[in-house]
């Protein structure tokens, strides 16, 4: 049984999301960035050139015959011309005295030699104002020539939308490639952590051996925890398997021993009280024994179960094997053991577990047997997989039948026979740890039948 | 038959010993593996109980060094461990068979037999007198040449009480040896087993003769 | 405001009617829906055929054609905008001025090529070119000049013979004639001392290119300069007696301009109108009409020909028109000895 592990977050969605959120900060981050720059550099353009018309028309203005002369090269306006055919507004001021131009375009008030840039709105549309002034000298008196030199921003306009434009494209082009990059990081990244899970996952059940294939420095940490852990398993495993079996010869040895004597002492002792007191004594060691060796038996078998591996077996076969050993003990009984078969099932299953469950149905079936009785088996594959072992007894009580086979729990039939209940548990435990079952029965002719399907 | 018991456990050890004595066998009891080496190229046994928790190493150990030996003495491995790893570890080092502790006498004596029998095409231990032939090792009987087929009860007391002719078995003595001290046997069974021998054993000279109060005995007629 | 217009539009006519046109038209009196006013420089019969194709496939539009002088154009179009649908003239500088200060309404989807537009709002529709037309009499047996330099030339040559027999634009009137003098004067020297010959020489002063035609036709000129090339051509039955001359040195050539006005009282029509002009102009059948299409396959044309672009404004300044005409003058009207 494994327990449902509880998920918070996901490496692959942590990781992603990060590094794509990252990008995508730095997408926006690089679209103002280069809008920014990339409008400055435009403004700075329509200011220079206003500049450079403002300039040619200060530089036109004379003095002559008292007279400011004001000859605007055609080249000032020409430069002006843009491909979206942006308008154009221009003052003259000579001492506050309005000249020429365009009278209601706001001129602001500056010193000498200096340039002040503003954007204003003029007739509707928003304009790019230049003001400049320059002094000029002659005929003995001085006068200030103030030009202010206006320009729509139609063009300015479009280049800053392309502008914002080829930022976006550059940012979600930048975005993109990101993305693309750090899905594939994070594949690759993630990619070593399943490496390394579909290692440790192909492993069978038993294996416990260090993990050894090179894994990157980060996850060096985690495998080598994860082996000295193996290890420790392993070491513990052991240790419990070495218990078990210290515990067994421990308990066993001495039960031995005290059962010889006991056998040994009731072949001496005739009184019939003595002889019930000695025949008590063996029954208990017996029991006790029975009891040990069964728990035992369970233990291993709920571990094997646990991580089932299985192997392709001839059930038949197997059988075959077990009641060539057990017939040496039903003759002792005067039992008959008489397996029916067909030639040859193949199956893929736990053989040691399989024989064991069936080594306990028989000797089930031949404790329930009167003497010269016959304990049938049968393996059959249709129609399904199945084994069956039949006694000449008593029988199941019919009322226990779907509970006999829980831990411990033994018929009322059981009453003066030795054994503790876990023979039939042992079974179905078997049974179904291979998908199977086992099922009671009793048959018409009188005994009990059990079935082990797989 | 002779049987070299390899058990380090001093009381199990005699506990089995006498209860083959009991039954007409020799013993010889080894504690250690070294003893055991030293007794089995010395001596030579019918059949060898080892024990695999031994003080100085595993009897396994031993098991191999008898195979790869030459001799094929069978032996049948006792064993306090768990039954399924050493169902692996000691069939396939080469043991006939084994048996876990503690044991049902009953249980080794059947298993040894059942052993000895697989060995013994080369060996026939037969036992004749007055008219039959009997072998107990394969479990058959002839009589004046017919053979016949005794349950294994039936082979059991006949050979208890050929083994010692002329000794009265009392039915108590005869319920134990036949039976489990646990089994339900009436003294009636012991009289339902004596009938069937007797009946097998009409054509011979071989007789069995009730003693009322006292039990049984097989005598020769010849 | 709907009420100050409507007192407008009922003022209008009567304000039109006050003033003394060049020429009055009406094309479709039958079409009742609605009339456009159209105000223009070009003359009634150059520009009848384009307004007949107008009204043939608009049959319910009537259209009240306005001929006038350039600079009076100007002049009335900024009192009254909303008294014309469609500004035609074809002083480009003052065109592009008013475009500029707003007093044009974009035409939208038209496709045009930018050098012959501005602003989607002022479209050019043919390539007329100044030319020195000559009396051929008046050069029988010598050698016809080819370029301003030889023109001065051949005046300075026979000076009694050209005494007041020369022509050209009274700049200070004419629209198209100052900005023919400005564009020249720009160009090249040659302009002003071609000025100052003239000058010497008594040259007598027009309004427009029509009456200096008519004048060498009859013989009372025997050289003008700076003539509507255009309409000396369209005079076919003239062609014996003038001769034109496209100067080679630096041609001159200028491109008539529409716009609807910013107030226009019909401003879809006269959108319509203009998308006619611009097909007519630009279609196969050009040919047929009387005013030279635009031209832009001859490179030389193109670059000679006066550019669409603010730079026009310059002449147009206060300052330096006074500064030019005060130079022209001089140079012009001399005293007579």
């Amino acid at each position: 049984m494994t327990l449902r592990l509880q998920t918070s977050g996901s490496l692959r969605n942590r990781l992603a999301i990060t590094l794509i959120g990252g990008a995508a900060i730095l997408a926006l981050l690089i679209f103002f960035a280069i809008r920014n720059y990339a409008t400055q550099v435009a403004l700075q353009g329509q200011d220079n050139i206003l500049g450079a018309s403002v300039t040619s028309i200060l530089d036109a203005a004379s003095i002559q015959n008292g007279d400011v002369e004001i000859d605007i090269p055609y080249a000032s306006f020409s430069m002006l011309s843009t491909p979206f055919d942006d308008r154009i507004f221009y003052a003259i001021y000579q001492d506050d005295r309005f000249l020429s131009g365009y009278p209601d375009l706001p001129v602001a008030t500056i010193s000498d030699g200096e340039r002040e840039f503003h954007s204003v709105s003029h007739q509707g549309e928003v304009v790019r104002v230049i003001t400049a002034s320059r002094t000029l000298i002659g005929s003995g008196k001085r006068t200030r020539i103030h030009v202010a030199l206006a320009q729509t921003q139609d063009a300015l306009s479009s280049t800053l939308d392309q502008i914002s434009r080829t930022a976006a494209l550059f940012g979600a082009c930048f975005f993109a490639l990101a993305a693309i990059l750090s899905f594939w990081a994070t594949s690759t990244t993630i990619g070593q952590l399943k490496n390394l899970t579909n290692s440790i996952t192909k492993r069978g059940p038993q294996d416990l051996r260090p993990f050894e294939k090179p894994v990157p420095s980060e996850m060096a940490p985690l495998v080598t925890s994860l082996n000295s852990l193996m290890e420790r398993l392993d070491h513990s495993l052991s240790q419990s398997e070495d218990f078990i079996a210290e515990a067994a010869h421990r308990v066993r040895t001495p039960l031995a021993t005290v059962r010889s004597y006991a056998e040994a002492t009731l072949q001496r002792v005739e009184k019939e009280e003595n002889r019930q007191a000695v025949r008590s004594m063996m029954r208990a060691i017996d029991e006790s024994s029975r009891a040990a060796g069964q728990l035992l038996d369970h233990a291993m078998i709920t571990f094997r179960a646990d991580h089932l591996e299985r192997q392709d077996v001839d059930l038949v076969e197997l059988v075959h094997e077990l009641v060539v050993r057990m017939t040496p003990i039903a003759d002792m009984k005067d039992l008959e053991l008489c397996l029916q078969s067909e030639d040859k099932v193949s199956y893929s299953g736990d053989p040691v577990l399989i024989q064991n469950a069936v080594r306990n149905l028989i000797d089930n079936a031949m404790k329930y047997s009167p003497n010269d009785g016959k304990v049938d088996i049968s393996v059959s594959s249709a129609p399904e997989l199945q084994i069956c072992v039949c006694d000449s007894g008593k029988g199941f009580p019919i009322e226990e039948l779907n509970t006999l086979a829980a831990r411990f729990k033994r018929g009322q039939n059981a009453e003066g026979t030795i054994g503790s209940g876990l023979g039939l548990t042992i079974a179905m435990d078997v049974a179904r740890a291979h998908g199977g079952d086992l099922h009671l029965s009793n048959q018409a002719k009188g005994g009990a039948c059990v079935l082990l399907s797989l | 038959m002779k049987f070299l018991l390899v058990e380090d456990n001093q009381e199990l050890a005699h506990a089995i010993s006498s209860r083959m004595h009991l039954d007409g066998h020799v013993v010889e009891h080894a504690a250690t593996l070294a003893d055991a080496t030293a007794f089995v190229e010395t001596g030579e046994y019918d059949l060898i109980l080892l024990d695999i928790m031994l003080p100085d190493g595993d009897g396994r150990t031993f098991l191999k060094a008898h195979r790869a030996s030459d001799l094929d003495t069978p032996v049948i491995v006792l064993t306090a461990r768990s039954q399924i790893s050493d169902r692996i570890g000691s069939l396939d080092l080469g043991a006939d068979d084994y048996v876990t502790k503690p044991f049902d006498h009953a249980e080794l004596e059947a298993r040894c037999r059942a052993v000895l029998r697989r060995k013994a095409g080369k060996s026939r231990t037969n036992i004749t007198s007055g008219g039959i032939e009997f072998d107990p090792v394969a479990g058959s009987m002839a009589v004046r040449g017919q053979s016949v087929t005794l349950r294994n009860r039936e082979l059991r007391l006949l050979e208890l009480l050929i083994n010692a002719p002329g000794q009265v078995f009392s039915k108590q003595k005869l319920s134990d040896r036949l039976f489990s001290y646990d089994d339900d046997a009436s003294e009636n069974a012991i009289e339902v087993y004596i009938g069937r021998l007797r009946k097998h054993l009409e054509p011979s000279d071989l007789k069995i003769t009730t003693l009322r109060g006292l039990g049984y005995r097989l005598d020769n007629d010849a | 405001m709907r009420f100050i217009i409507a007192i407008a539009l009922w003022i209008i006519p009567v304000a039109l009617f006050a003033q003394e046109w060049e020429d009055r038209r009406l094309f479709n009196a039958q079409g009742t829906a609605l009339r456009l006013r159209i105000i223009s420089s070009t003359d009634t019969s150059l520009f009848a055929p384009v307004v007949e194709s107008f009204v043939s496939q608009y049959p319910d539009i009537s259209v009240e054609y306005l001929v006038i002088g350039t600079a009076d154009i100007n002049e009335i179009f900024r009192a009254n905008p909303e008294a014309f649908d469609l500004v035609i003239s074809s002083a480009m500088d003052l065109q592009l001025k008013a475009t500029n200060d707003g007093l044009a309404r974009p035409v939208p989807d038209l496709p045009h090529p930018a050098w012959a537009q501005w602003r989607h709002s002022l479209f050019a529709f043919t390539s007329e070119p100044a030319a020195i037309v000559i009396n051929r009499d008046a050069f029988a047996g010598h050698v016809i000049p080819k370029t301003r330099q030889e023109l001065i030339e051949a005046m300075r040559a026979r000076p009694e013979f050209f005494n007041g027999r020369v022509g050209t634009y009274d700049v200070r009137e004419s629209g198209l004639g100052y900005l023919f003098a400005t564009q020249d004067a720009r160009a090249s020297d040659t302009y002003w001392r071609l000025m100052e010959v003239m000058g010497a020489l008594d040259v007598q002063l027009y309004c427009c290119s029509g009456d200096m035609i008519e004048e060498l036709a009859d013989g009372t000129l025997a050289v003008a300069y700076n003539v509507l090339g255009s309409y000396a051509t369209a005079r076919i039955e003239l062609k014996d007696t003038i001769e034109i001359i496209l100067p080679s040195d630096f041609p001159t050539t200028m491109m008539r301009t529409a716009m609807v006005s910013v107030d226009a009282p019909h401003p879809e029509q006269a959108s319509t109108f203009i998308h006619h002009l611009i097909a007519l102009q630009s279609g196969p059948d050009a040919n047929i009409l009387p005013l030279p299409p635009l031209n832009s396959k001859l490179n030389d044309v193109k670059r000679a020909t006066i550019t669409l672009e603010p730079a026009l404004m310059t002449f147009l300044d206060a300052l330096k028109r006074r500064r030019f005409l005060a130079e022209w003058e001089d140079s012009v009207i001399q005293e007579q000895p």
